[in-house]
This record gives structure tokens, sequence and C-alpha cells, in this order.
């Protein structure tokens, strides 16, 4: 799995940080920050729930 | 066409008797029938109503569609709040690019992390607020005693805003929240909050302090980037729906589990955080304080549900059934599980206006269900359900007040 985020468009809500905290950071102003691109499978379900509730829809996941 | 939209339901519709935590049933209906429809609006204006979670979703992350209301064909929620969205713009009524600029100047005080930081101060305004409770006379009002100064002490120590002045805010918080606010008193309590609020921020150019308020001044006030009016004005958002919506979600949250006893005891009795951050996301979804539906006006003709929303139609998307629809929420999404998955809910909203405070909502909603039931176990209503008076009338839902005792 590899996680890509627009950081652009993120709004800040931190929701991805509370679905998987191992997997995403927010820096000083809160927008999100991948600290696994490439995530161990343990991690998969979280991510997508992250990339699921995710308000501005700015996480893309390219699963193989 | 007078005729036709005389025949079309009015929104908000009125909950059923004896079920004060259910949406209306009409919506329920719709929801299943119709979930995309036509409703009647206070000033005889119409709108279409969305009813679908997925719809909902689909709309709200949508740029077609505005929340700007200025747009010809906005669904404003009352009178007051129309006349007063004349008066005072933030970000929650503008669309990109212009929204994520002003935003994005106060996420940097929600980031998670920085708000975890701020855990033990609110267990400790939450710990002394329970002993002063339990000091004093029974039974006790749990809004006056505990719901309303929680958040209260909380939001304004974050903003930078004297908690000596609480009354006054309060009562202006409530004037412009009230369905029966009248334009002229919507528009006053704005007029005081903004002069309270101009005061504030010249005094803080001359003596900064460390909170939210003081670090715009100190920032984007003194960079250009903001005018003193625009910081005075995000002031007064984060400063109302801090504290109306947090406070609702205690007081209506508690009686909601005091009514489920066998789900207040396990979060009485449980050394698990993720079961008590899973009961808030559950409750949130459950209880839907934001019952008025988020509004919007669609720029282009959007095709929804096999309907077109024509360009310039007003749109309201109802997130207290939103939340209740059983293709979201699998099982029985009318009942109370603090076990269920509830994390997708639509209760700070969806899209780029998804709620600033949630992160700091989140943690205060967490510490008091986690301590309050903890430290009053025999917490118990003081008058009989039939009693209890819900906030039909107001844009925010939950009880005015909760006798209590223990």
């Amino acid at each position: 799995m590899k996680v890509i985020v627009d950081k652009d468009r993120c709004i800040a809500s931190g929701q991805c940080v509370l679905a998987a905290a191992e997997v995403f950071d927010q820096d000083d102003d809160g927008i999100v920050e991948v600290l696994l691109e490439n995530p161990a499978a343990a991690h998969y379900e979280d991510v997508r729930q992250a990339a699921a509730i995710c308000p501005a829809a700015v996480i893309r996941l390219e699963e193989p | 066409m007078t005729s036709q939209i005389s025949e079309l339901s009015s929104f908000p519709m009125e909950r059923a008797h004896g079920c004060p935590f259910d949406p209306p049933p009409e919506l329920r209906r719709r929801q299943q029938e119709e979930p995309v429809s036509r409703i009647r609006l206070w000033d005889d204006s119409t709108a279409w109503l969305v009813t679908g979670y997925e719809d909902q979703r689909a709309l709200l992350g949508d740029s077609r569609i505005s929340a700007d209301p200025r747009h010809d064909g906005y669904p404003h929620q009352t009178p007051g709040s129309r006349a007063r969205r004349a008066v005072s713009r933030t970000f929650i009524s503008m669309d990109n690019p212009e929204h994520d600029v002003l935003r994005r100047m106060l996420t940097g005080n929600f980031v998670v992390k920085r708000v975890e930081a701020l855990r033990p101060r609110i267990q400790q305004i939450v710990d002394e607020l329970i002993d002063e409770m339990l000091a004093g006379p029974k039974p006790a009002d749990l809004v006056r005693a505990f719901a309303l100064p929680v958040p209260s002490l909380v939001i304004c120590e974050l903003l930078g805003v004297p908690y000596s002045d609480h009354a006054f805010f309060q009562r202006l918080s409530r004037a412009l929240i009230s369905r029966d606010s009248t334009p002229e008193a919507a528009v006053e309590a704005t007029r005081e909050l903004h002069e309270y609020f101009m005061k504030l921020v010249r005094d803080k150019r001359n003596d900064p302090g460390d909170g939210v308020l003081d670090r715009l001044v100190a920032g984007q006030v003194a960079d250009g980037a903001l005018t003193m009016r625009q910081a005075a004005d995000m002031a007064i958002l984060l400063l109302v729906a801090g504290h109306e919506t947090t406070a609702n979600m205690i007081a209506l949250g508690t009686l909601a589990l005091l009514r489920n006893p066998a789900q207040l005891a396990e979060i009485r009795q449980t050394g698990d955080k993720a079961l008590i951050a899973n009961a808030v996301e559950e409750l949130l979804r459950y209880l839907n304080i934001t019952h008025s539906g988020r509004r919007r006006v669609a720029l282009e003709d959007i095709e929804i549900g096999g309907t077109t929303i024509k360009a310039g139609d007003g749109v309201v998307l109802a997130n207290d059934i939103g939340n209740r629809d059983e293709r979201a929420f699998p099982g029985n999404p009318d009942e109370l599980d603090i076990h269920r998955k509830a994390r997708h809910h639509v209760a700070f909203g969806y899209g780029i206006h998804q709620c600033l405070g949630q992160p700091l909502a989140r943690a205060e909603l967490q510490v008091v269900y986690g301590t309050l039931y903890r430290r009053v176990p025999t917490l118990r209503p003081a008058v009989p359900f039939e009693e209890i008076r819900f906030k039909h009338d107001m844009l925010v839902y939950g009880v005015h007040e909760l006798p209590v005792t223990w």
C-alpha cells in the first residue's frame, strides 16, 4: 500500500491522526504529514478508515 | 404556485412526542421514500432536503455547492441568523479559496497533539467543578453547575478571554442560537459581542497574553493579513461554537446514559480509554445536537439521488437523520450502542467546513464522560423524565435544565 496526500487541500481536522497515529501526523499548522508512506499490513484497516473519514478527501491509497 | 408552496412540509419538523432523542419521524419517512425532497422554510422559501448519509457527504464535499449566505437562494435558518450574517462574516460562511486562508490561521491551535496537552488542565477543571457541585445543595442543575462551565472555562482559557465575563457572553450566545430571536435581537447581540471583542483585541495589542486571540493579534493582525474586526469575528465564532455545543453534549449525553443504565455502568467501571473515546463518537452520532440541518446553496446544477438540484436552489442537509441511516450504521441505528463503530458520523459535518474545534470537543467529552459518573456513581435525575425541557426552540439541541441528585 502507498499513501498519498494532497496537503494543499487539507483542512487540519486531525481525523487521520485519530484513526491511524502511526501513519499520519500534523505539522504546526495542523496540516497532514505522512509518517509511513508504505505502511505495514497491520495498519491497512486504520489507514483505510482514515482515508474514508477525511472530510476533505485528501488521502489517496494505492493498493496492489 | 403559492398554494403549492403552502402544501410543502415546513422545516424544521417536529420530533415525536415522548421520543426526545430521535429525529422527527417525517425525516425517517423521507430517507426511506424520497431521499431528496422539497421543504418550505420559515420565510416561505423552498429548498431541497437531503436525508441520506452518502448523499449528504457527497454534497458537502462538492465544490459546486456554497456555504456563502450572500448567494440568492441560500436557506437561512432563522430571521435572526439571516440578519446577523449580514453584519458578521467568518470562514464558516465562505467558499474556497478564501475559506482555507482564514481557517488556516486557526488550525494550529487545534492540532491533535496540542489539544492532548490541554487534557490535564481539562481534567482539573472537571474535577474542581464536580467538587463544587458535591459540596453544594441537592438537587443541582447539572447544566448550570457543570455542563456549561466546563467548556466555557476551557474555551475562555484557550482564547485568552476573561471567564469573569461569562454571564455576559452566555446570555448573548443564547440570543444567537435561539430560533425565536428577532432580527433586531440577533443583530444587537452581535453588536454587543463585537464591541466587547474589539476592546479586547485593542487591549491585547498593548498587553499580549498567550491565548489564541493573543496570537492572532500579535501575528496576522500585526502583519496586516487580518483586520481587527475579522479577528473579533473569529473570536466570537470560537467562543459561541466552543461552549454551546459541548455544553449540550455533556448534559444531553448524561441524560441519554441515565436512560441506558447498563451502558452507563460500563462507562463508569471501565479503565479503557478507547471505550470512552468510542462512546463519545457514538453519543455524537446518536444525539446530533446540531439538529437544524447544514445549509448550502447550489452554484451549478447537481444530480443527486435521481434528482437535479438546480443552480440557485437552497439545500438543507439533515445530519440528524444522516447519522441514523442504517446503510451507514448497520444494526439498529436508533439504538445507543457505545460499542458501535461510529467514527464516520457527520455530527461535526463533512467537507471543508467540518468542525475546527473537534479535537477539543472530543478531549473535553472524553474527560467528562470518563470522570463524572465514576466520581458521582449514584448520579440520577431529580425530576420525572416527562418534566425535562428539551431545546426544541434552539438551533443547538439539548436540555434547558437537568436537575440531578446523588
